[in-house]
């Protein structure tokens, strides 16, 4: 699976990175910033569960071809 | 050992708390029935915009639900709206609906937050808690009939009413029973900040006023009555006083109710098997410091969601409860991000942060040297620090190391 942002709609609550920080940083605006998109089946939990816990939608979880 | 999955989970409660389990489950691999009860006959929304972008305009229901694409369905949830659970039956495991219908689970997550507190109030719509999308959508409305508008309270939902308020060019107070307005939560001294801020916004921030009475009128307005004689005019009276869990479905189940559903560090209920609770009704044994507690904050419903989730699929591999606190609220533009659990008698430092992005001002709490809160103001990078120094039980030490190696140069500033 791919991981996909919404820059503009990332409002930097941060809950993405506390929970995945291998896929996901913040930059000095509070922006969100995907440090590695791609996302393996043992990881699929973990992220998702970061992808869950964004109150904003800013992030999803795409198939690769998509 | 395999893990022994409950077939038919049951989950009361169709707001965060409540549909991200039911999502986590399902993320997590569940293959048996996930239904969710929940009294409100709406699609699940999400309640943060309640104060802000919906009272505003900028966001409507279709913005805030909680639901995937796919809706129920998509989700992989069977929906049960519009019902309250009225009684949780643990030994027959059913909890009943208020039309009478009996629902098995072989487990049960409860979920159903808490409920505002308000105060004596005329007849009529006058006086307004906000809570669910029709009490944003009532108070829009009023709002759209002028101001001024009175908040009742000095909390965080308080506070962003006010701010919405003043954006849609609404005259505003913010009066607080206390003298020190935004104390009770954040400590004197960052209080000051906040009101300070609200100030600047054109708020009227008034301490030591505590509500006598609501007076309506015929035409629709009222007059809020201070004890000390003051009063003032109001078109609209919001009231953010705190919540209550909503645990009066749950009198005589038999489980531990303390102003909330007690449970153990797993979130598992006291006084019944298979009973589970997350969100703003759950009162979670935090093994840090062996106490109960009630977070009534967005990230902990989710964080307990997926908490919930795992435990219940792997019985024999529980987690614990043991995330940092943590919110946010935005007010007047400005984003303020707290971290921890602030204790009456910590001591408060301000530090400046030079970063790219400008000056940033960081509230740090300790007690002998040890971390309790962070309150930070615009800064979201910092916060994933602060969270992170706390779920690692740092001091005060090693926050400010983390923070300055965040910022080109950090100077303390006076407080307040
Ligand atoms: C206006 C507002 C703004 C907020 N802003 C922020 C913010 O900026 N940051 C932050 O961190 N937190 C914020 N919060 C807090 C956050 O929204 C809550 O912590 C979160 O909603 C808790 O979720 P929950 O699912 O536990 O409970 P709730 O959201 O309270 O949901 C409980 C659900 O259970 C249902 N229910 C209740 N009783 C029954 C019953 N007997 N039978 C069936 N269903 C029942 C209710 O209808 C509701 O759907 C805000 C809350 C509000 C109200
Ligand atoms: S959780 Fe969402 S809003 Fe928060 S930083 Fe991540 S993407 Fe942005």
């Amino acid at each position: 699976m791919q991981i996909k942002a919404d820059v503009g709609k990332c409002q930097g609550y941060g809950n993405c990175v506390d929970l995945d920080p291998e896929h996901f940083d913040l930059d000095d605006d509070g922006v969100v910033v995907l440090l590695q998109p791609s996302v393996g089946e043992a990881e699929l939990e973990t992220s998702g569960a970061a992808v869950r816990s964004c109150p904003v939608q800013a992030i999803w979880l795409a198939d690769d071809d998509a | 050992m395999r893990d022994r999955a409950p077939g038919r989970i049951l989950v009361v409660g169709t707001s965060v708390g409540g549909i991200r389990t039911g999502q986590a489950l399902r993320a997590a691999g569940h293959t048996g029935e996930v239904v969710v009860v929940g009294a409100e006959d709406v699609t699940p929304y999400d309640k943060p915009p309640l104060s802000k972008q919906v009272l505003v305009g900028s966001q409507t229901a279709a913005d805030i639900s909680l639901l995937g694409p796919g809706g129920w369905s998509g989700d992989g949830l069977t929906p049960m709206t519009g019902r309250a659970a009225v009684r949780l039956d643990p030994v027959g495991k059913q909890v009943i609906l208020a039309d009478g219908e009996p629902v098995d689970y072989d487990a049960v997550v409860l979920a159903t937050g808490a409920f505002p507190r308000s105060i004596p109030a005329p007849e009529g719509d006058l006086v307004c808690t906000v809570r669910e999308l029709r009490d944003a959508a009532a108070i829009r409305e009023r709002f759209s009939r002028g101001g001024p508008v009175v908040v009742v309270g000095s909390g965080f939902i308080g506070a962003e009413v006010a701010s919405s308020a003043r954006q849609l060019g609404l005259d505003a107070t913010i009066v607080e029973a206390l003298p020190e307005p935004f104390a009770r939560v954040l400590g004197p001294d960052v209080g000051a900040r906040i009101s300070r801020l609200h100030a600047d916004a054109g708020v009227t921030v008034l301490g030591s006023a505590a509500v006598a009475r609501v007076e309506s009128l015929a035409d629709g307005t009222g007059v809020v009555h201070l004890a000390d004689g003051r009063r003032l005019p109001a078109a609209t009276v919001v009231v953010g006083i705190g919540v209550v869990p909503g645990t009066g479905w749950l009198e005589g189940s038999g489980l531990d109710l303390g102003f909330g559903v007690l449970t153990d560090e797993f979130c598992r209920a006291s006084g019944a098997p298979d009973v589970y609770a997350v969100g703003d009704v759950a009162r979670w044994l935090d093994v840090r410091s062996g106490e109960h507690r009630l977070v009534e904050h967005w990230t902990n419903a989710v964080e307990q969601a997926n908490l919930v989730a795992h435990n219940l699929l792997h019985p024999d591999d529980l987690r614990p409860y043991v995330k940092a606190p943590y919110f946010w609220s935005d007010q007047h533009g400005l984003k303020i991000q707290m971290v921890g659990r602030i204790h009456p008698d910590d001591r408060v430092s301000f530090l400046r942060c030079t970063t790219t992005a400008g000056d940033k001002d960081v509230a740090l709490y300790s007690r002998d040297g040890g971390f309790s809160a962070a309150v930070v103001l615009g800064w979201p990078r910092a916060v994933v620090a602060c969270r992170q120094a706390w779920e690692r039980g740092e001091d005060l030490a090693q926050i400010t190391a983390r923070l300055s190696a965040l910022a080109t140069a950090t100077v303390p500033v006076p407080v307040g």
